[in-house]
């Protein structure tokens, strides 16, 4: 039996990986289609979002499998509990990824306006922390678990001014309402993007320590 | 009688006991972690320092352990690992087997049933046992329920009649012998057996009740009834239970003891042992790595 366990685990462990890659292009390459106003590869990511979909089915059942077969405890238990939240998480993610792309879309095709803040810092930034999220799960790592939760509140913050930035320019140049709503959107996105990359980290920091930390940080 | 002395050092008492002729040098080892939430309650069994032998091999060593009040404590560790052994000494019943000794203490409600002063007969009526193989004497469903009260209680017909009935009843039991009180005990199916020895073993109203592997010999759904009848007899008594089965240790106990090589490795409540153990070895061992 622990031998069929770990087996499962391993795959658990790859299609989580291999989910986590996805999703961290789908990101990287709608804020890079953002940048460059580049539809066709926005496009890409909105098309890409059913793979995503299914891999998330995929691994939740797989999750399924082995609790009702193995009914593991323990570190097996925490893992797999986990990674179910992170694979919820992952989607959403995705998802986000997708309506950043949709902005891109829209944006195209209207008049160009400047971005009424440096979207691409915040995406950067996000990027970072998703990234650095996954890799604390890959390598079972607390610290960098940690970092992306102290990440999160600056990221808030770029928001936050956003939103104000935002106000003032649709005050100046009402006619561009249009196009700031959207910058004003994808600022959401972007801002909820970090948020799934925190939970991500707590639920990595709930698995290394047994601890859930959420709400307490 | 039990030495009514009260206690007013733990050591002192432990101490003073001479259950073995002569104590072999036993390594020391930490006391198990036990958290606050046991210790906050006084607990119903103390075991202290507890050391056993079979002739020169010592199967337990330096065992510390507080077993709550009207709480389900189970005992798990791979085979050999001393878990029956160390329940065995809670009702002295490896008395009964020779070159076996203890030393160490173990204080039911504060007074040491090893001590030699300890009345074993009123001992084994407060702290009963079910064993793997359901036992049934060889009499009718009545008899064995009523021989343990017959051998401490003098009682009249009607009397002895109301309590087996309350003893089946708590069992689970009565509903499905009702009807034939005069089978043999033995003519049950599996389940029922070993729901009419926990009927017998509560019979004589014990304060503890240890329970050995009780289901491994029994099928899924007699299984679960035993399981059911465990949690809801927890009400009324302290229940200690050794068994294999961690699915089942994880459902049924409060607390659990994590033993290997005659060493208690962890302690604690059954929801932190489960989802996150302390130390390595524990968890190395639910997660099926080892054992």
């Amino acid at each position: 039996m622990t031998v069929h366990v770990q087996r499962e685990m391993e795959k658990i462990k790859k299609m989580i990986l291999a989910l986590s890659a996805v999703v961290e292009e789908s990101v990287q390459r709608a804020a890079q289609s953002l940048e460059k106003m580049d539809v066709s590869l926005a496009q890409k990511v909105i098309g890409n979002d059913e793979q995503v979909d299914e891999m998330e089915v995929d691994l939740e059942e797989e999750c399924l499998k082995i609790l009702a077969l193995y009914q593991p405890v323990a570190i097996d238990l925490r893992f797999l509990i986990s990674v179910l939240k992170i694979n919820n998480d992952l989607e959403r993610i995705a998802d986000l990824a997708v309506n950043v792309a949709e902005r891109t879309v829209a944006l195209a095709a209207e008049a160009r306006i400047p971005a009424p803040f440096d979207f691409a810092a915040m995406a950067r930034k996000v990027e970072i922390m998703l990234e650095k999220s996954l890799d604390s799960l890959v390598n079972m790592d607390s610290r960098l678990a940690l970092q992306v939760c102290k990440l999160d509140d600056e990221v808030d913050e770029i928001h936050k001014k956003t939103y104000q930035l935002v106000k003032d320019q649709i005050i100046q140049s009402p006619e561009r309402i249009d196009g700031l709503v959207h910058y004003l959107s994808v600022s959401r996105h972007l801002e909820r993007i970090a948020d799934l990359a925190t939970n991500i980290a707590e639920d990595v920091l709930y698995m290394i320590q047994g601890e859930i930390v959420r709400h307490t940080m | 009688m039990i030495d009514n002395r009260v206690a007013t050092d733990l050591h002192q008492k432990v101490n003073s006991v001479e259950v073995s002729m002569s104590v072999p040098d036993t390594k020391k080892v930490a006391e198990p972690q036990q958290s606050a939430e046991v210790r906050a309650g006084a607990p119903k069994i103390s075991v202290r320092n507890l050391s056993f032998y079979y002739g020169d091999h010592q199967a337990l060593v330096d065992n510390n352990l507080d077993i709550a009040a009207n709480k389900v404590t189970a005992i798990i560790g791979p085979s050999g690992c001393g878990k029956s052994t160390h329940l065995r000494t809670y009702n002295r019943i490896f008395e009964l087997y020779r070159n076996q000794k203890v030393t160490g203490g173990i204080l039911l409600d504060g007074e040491n049933i090893l001590d030699p002063s300890c009345d074993v007969l009123e001992l084994r009526r407060r702290v009963g046992m079910i064993f793997q193989k359901p036992t049934p004497f060889p009499m009718s469903v009545y008899d064995n329920v009523a021989y343990g009260l017959r051998l401490h209680y003098k009682m009249n017909r009607s009397e002895m009649m109301d309590r087996v009935e309350t003893s089946l009843r708590q069992a689970a039991l009565w509903d499905e012998v009702k009807d034939q009180l005069n089978k043999p005990g033995t003519a049950l199916s599996g389940g029922q057996q070993q729901r009419l020895c926990i009927a017998r073993a509560i019979a004589v109203e014990p304060e503890v009740v240890l329970m050995d592997e009780p289901t491994s010999a029994i099928d899924p759904v007699a299984t679960a009834k035993i399981e059911d009848l465990i949690t809801n007899l927890a009400d009324k008594y302290t229940i200690v239970i050794v068994t294999h089965n961690m699915q089942q240790a994880a459902r049924i106990s409060d607390y659990t003891a994590f033993f290997y090589q005659g060493l208690i490795v962890e302690f604690g409540p059954t929801r932190k042992i489960f989802t996150n153990p302390a130390k390595k070895q524990t968890e190395d061992y639910i997660t099926g790595r080892f054992g």
